[in-house]
């Protein structure tokens, strides 16, 4: 099939930019989950 | 609940657009195999341009009224905006090459989107340069507001100026029915996708508001 790879190439690209960024997000929102779950205990321990 | 629903319905969008992009769609007699890209790039484009639309209103919205949440939005939009027209220029580059023989052209559409692309950029570099808060959110506002004129450029810029890229045929009655079905079955997925992404970017940008508010509270 003629110009498959670009067509693959298109939609690989696409999909793995979308879910690096999904991914990113998820970690960004675990990290700040735990960072504020921590203060807050720190500030009732006061 | 609601977000379990959204994440449910986009998955289930994603799976039927990827079915009636690769098994149910004909093949385009012109271009042949290679022209499955548009039910990717339009969907990708209109993403984009959705997002910048969230931009403005929120941007307009927050220079009003001064809450922070307009400025959230504003920016978690902008962000999402600029990530999805990266992958519009990016995907519209790799079609371009087999179609056209070049992985870029300066032509009307592409060009503008270009611009386009900057000037989000530029949405989160010109605030980075303020230290005061308030006035990189204004900032950012004017340049959301501002921005915004070149959506309306991208979107004409086929009619306006004779080019390369296509002139519009989806809502022109230019496409045939399985091909219509399929790219809005495309976009969409991609819409849903996009609130999926928005909810999470506000949720983590509403978060880090809340952590500097924790970190400055006195001992």
């Amino acid at each position: 099939m003629e110009n498959f790879g670009y067509l693959l190439a298109a939609f690989s690209a696409a999909w793995a930019v979308v879910f690096a960024y999904l991914l990113l997000l998820l970690n960004r929102q675990k990290k700040l989950h735990q960072e504020i779950n921590l203060l807050k205990e720190e500030l009732k321990g006061k | 609940m609601k977000k379990r629903i959204l994440l449910g319905l986009g998955f289930l969008l994603i799976l039927l657009s990827l079915y009636l992009v690769f098994l149910f769609v004909p093949t385009e007699k012109e271009m042949g195999i290679v022209q499955r890209i548009f039910y990717l790039m339009v969907p990708s484009a209109w993403t984009a341009l959705l997002s910048f639309l969230f931009v403005f209103a929120a941007s307009i919205l927050y220079l009003a009224s001064r809450k922070s949440k307009w400025d959230i939005l504003a920016h978690s939009a902008a962000e999402i905006g600029l990530a999805f027209t990266s992958l519009t220029l990016i995907v519209g580059s790799i079609w371009a090459r087999p179609i056209w023989g070049v992985w870029w052209t300066w032509e009307a559409r592409l060009t503008a989107t270009l611009v386009l692309w900057f000037i989000y950029l530029t949405y989160f570099i010109v605030p980075s340069m303020v230290t005061d808060e308030s006035r990189a959110a204004r900032f950012a506002a004017v340049v959301g507001i501002v921005g915004f004129l070149d959506v309306p450029i991208v979107i004409l810029a086929t009619t306006l100026w004779r080019g390369l890229h296509p002139a519009p045929i989806i809502f022109q009655g230019g496409i045939a029915p399985p091909m219509l079905l399929t790219i809005l079955a495309s976009v969409a997925a991609f819409t849903v996708l996009y609130f999926i992404l928005l909810m999470l970017r506000v949720s983590i940008k509403t978060d880090e508001v809340e952590l500097k508010k924790l970190r400055e509270l006195p001992d």
